[in-house]
């Protein structure tokens, strides 16, 4: 059940539309309900598409087609890498890989202890600040070398 | 040489994105003048078409044209929106205009609301930036409180209100449909045109998208001149325009300078090449433009007209730079990846084509390309080119059909020879995609 904190921060995005139009609020509700629960489970699919009065499918169709929502758990720190070509250019892809000798997992694999799950992301519309990461999701870390790896690991580790 | 900044003037200070300090630099002026003067959305859409304003996010349309598409005698809601779902690769200056100048964009739509007589407008940004769309609804809470949003708009009869959505990371949402879908609360496959938006958009109504930057340049015609903003540029090419530089350059990042500038200009404001190497090729608009080998390049300034010619297209204004250790092969093996990602499935020939270049391109750079593989990757790319709903099939092909036009030895070299034709330690020494084949 999502938290009432939650559904307050859903009430603001449905007020955003016409009141015939609930609907349009369920990209901004299902990643508050994401926020929230860490993940997309299908009963909170299903809570978020009750909560707006649509089929549970339509907000099914929604969680699975943006790559930012997660339908499966994800680990406590969600790192996602770009590796788009403009990156590459600038070490996107030599950043991931030290990630990945770093945490011990490879693309779409998450830590024995749950604490870190790494993706592959596509452009964040950051390539002049490459290489770029996001953390869950809402972070962007912005010229990631291999020091401020280590220091953003570091700090997540604590 | 150096830039010209319109949208990006006067940034260097604190907290430029708050709306005190935008008032400050004559924010808000222009929406107070068309108020106070009663200006008739003719005249304003007339300034657009004089000061030859093309769209900024990707396939230059004459702003004042699209405007002047909407229906006036329409009875019901007509809404604008704007385009920050800013995902070709390549592409981040309107990140930096949310960031900075976010009431620019905010007095652009309002005033487009006013001159189409909208009553309401969204701005869809990018999933990847949560920040930028926190500091975008800060900076509407501002306006609000001023006055500038809401019922009867300092006054006057005039009633618009605006809102920022957030997308959650899907490419195909910034072809203007999809993003419509999305807006809608649908997943964002792109609607078949006609109906334009114009007349059948947002939830069914008269509807105008426009990307960030061209919003965000609106409020400064009409303080200057639509000759004025012209005269920055170039005829049917006018103003300023920001091209966001990556890649293999000293200096990473957004360059507001006017359209015309040649090419070569804008490579040494950027720094010039990153450890003094020499230029290999560029990518003039966003990942989707045909690529463009130095020689020719080097010869072209940066306009619609001017890259067109040369063979390519503006696009977003995303100059994407690669060096001489750069092997075409692995960099067309990537692009190809994306598309094959975020093709939304919809129409055939993207859905399949896209797979089907992207598993070419990985044999071709895993050394297990065949004979005839160039061939059938100029079809495949021959049979998607305008055969789809929205331009993503066609924003996978050009690049594939870009790189074969200008660098076949290289992609003939590496099916024959099973390695690249770059040299792999001037690869290692210089490019960043280097991954060992041996």
């Amino acid at each position: 059940m999502l938290s009432i904190e939650s559904l307050r921060l859903i009430d603001r995005e449905i007020a955003k539309y016409p009141t015939d139009q609930k609907q349009s609020a369920v990209m901004g509700a299902l990643r508050i309900a994401q926020q929230e629960m860490h993940w997309l489970s299908s009963e909170t699919i299903e809570e978020v598409a009750s909560y707006l009065g649509m089929p549970v499918m339509a907000a099914y169709e929604v969680a699975s087609f943006y790559n930012m929502y997660d339908l499966k758990p994800v680990g406590q720190h969600k790192i996602t890498v770009c590796t788009n070509l403009p990156c590459a250019l600038s070490g996107g892809v030599e950043a991931a890989e030290y990630v990945k000798q770093k945490l011990g997992i490879g693309f779409n694999e998450t830590t024995a202890d749950g604490k870190f799950t790494l993706k592959e992301g596509e452009c964040m519309g950051a390539c002049g600040d490459a290489p770029v990461m996001l953390h869950n999701n809402h972070k962007m870390c912005a010229r990631m070398t291999c020091a401020q790896i280590d220091s953003l690991i570091e700090d997540l580790s604590k | 040489m150096s830039e010209t900044k319109v949208i990006l003037a006067d940034l260097d200070g604190e907290r430029t994105w708050r709306m005190a300090d935008y008032v400050k630099r004559g924010g808000y002026e222009a929406l107070k003048k068309i108020i106070a003067d009663k200006t008739t959305p003719d005249e304003i859409i007339g300034l657009l078409k004089t000061s030859n304003l093309r769209g900024r996010g990707g396939a230059g349309f004459p702003t004042g044209l699209k405007w002047s598409f909407m229906p006036k005698a329409y009875v019901g809601p007509k809404y604008v929106v704007c385009n920050s779902d800013e995902g070709e690769p390549g592409t981040f200056k309107d990140r930096d205009i949310l960031r900075y100048n976010p009431h620019a964009v905010i007095e652009g739509m309002i005033i487009a609301g006013y001159a189409m007589g909208c009553v309401a407008g969204y701005n869809y940004i990018h999933g990847e930036i949560f920040a930028e769309y926190q500091r975008f609804e800060e900076a509407l809470e501002e306006a609000r409180a001023a006055g500038l949003l809401g019922q009867r708009i300092l006054g006057s009869e005039f009633s618009f209100d605006l809102f920022a959505h957030h997308g959650y990371g899907a490419y195909v949402c910034g072809e203007e449909t999809g993003l419509l879908e999305s807006l809608e609360g649908k997943k964002g496959q792109p609607r078949f045109k006609p109906p334009f938006p114009a007349s059948f958009g947002l939830y069914g109504k008269p509807t105008t998208i426009n990307n960030t930057e061209t919003f965000a340049v609106v409020p400064f015609i009409l303080r200057m001149g639509g000759e004025a903003f012209l005269a920055l540029g170039k005829p049917n090419n006018g103003g300023t325009k920001i091209f966001s530089v990556s890649g293999h350059v000293n200096r990473p990042g957004n360059y507001e300078v006017r359209l015309g500038t040649p090419f070569a200009e804008l490579l040494e404001m950027a720094g010039g090449m990153r450890g003094g190497r020499k230029l290999k090729a560029v990518i003039p608009g966003g990942s989707s433009a045909p690529v463009l080998p130095a020689s020719i390049i080097m010869d072209t300034t940066m306009d619609y007209d001017a890259i067109a010619k040369a063979g390519s297209m503006l696009g977003s204004g995303a100059v994407i730079v690669m060096d001489e250790s750069t092997c075409m092969v692995k960099a067309l093996e990537r692009l190809s990846y994306f598309y094959f990602e975020e093709s939304c499935g919809q129409c055939t020939p993207c859905r399949e084509g896209t797979g089907w270049m992207y598993r070419m391109m990985h044999r071709i750079e895993n050394g297990q390309g065949r004979a005839d593989d160039l061939a059938l990757l100029d079809n495949v790319a021959e049979n998607i080119m305008g055969r789809t709903i929205c331009a993503l099939g066609d924003a996978a092909a050009m690049p594939v059909r870009g790189f074969l036009k200008h660098y076949r030895d290289e992609f003939a070299y590496h099916i024959e020879h099973k390695r690249c034709l770059v040299p792999v330690e001037l690869q290692r020494e210089g490019s960043r995609i280097y991954v060992a084949q041996d």
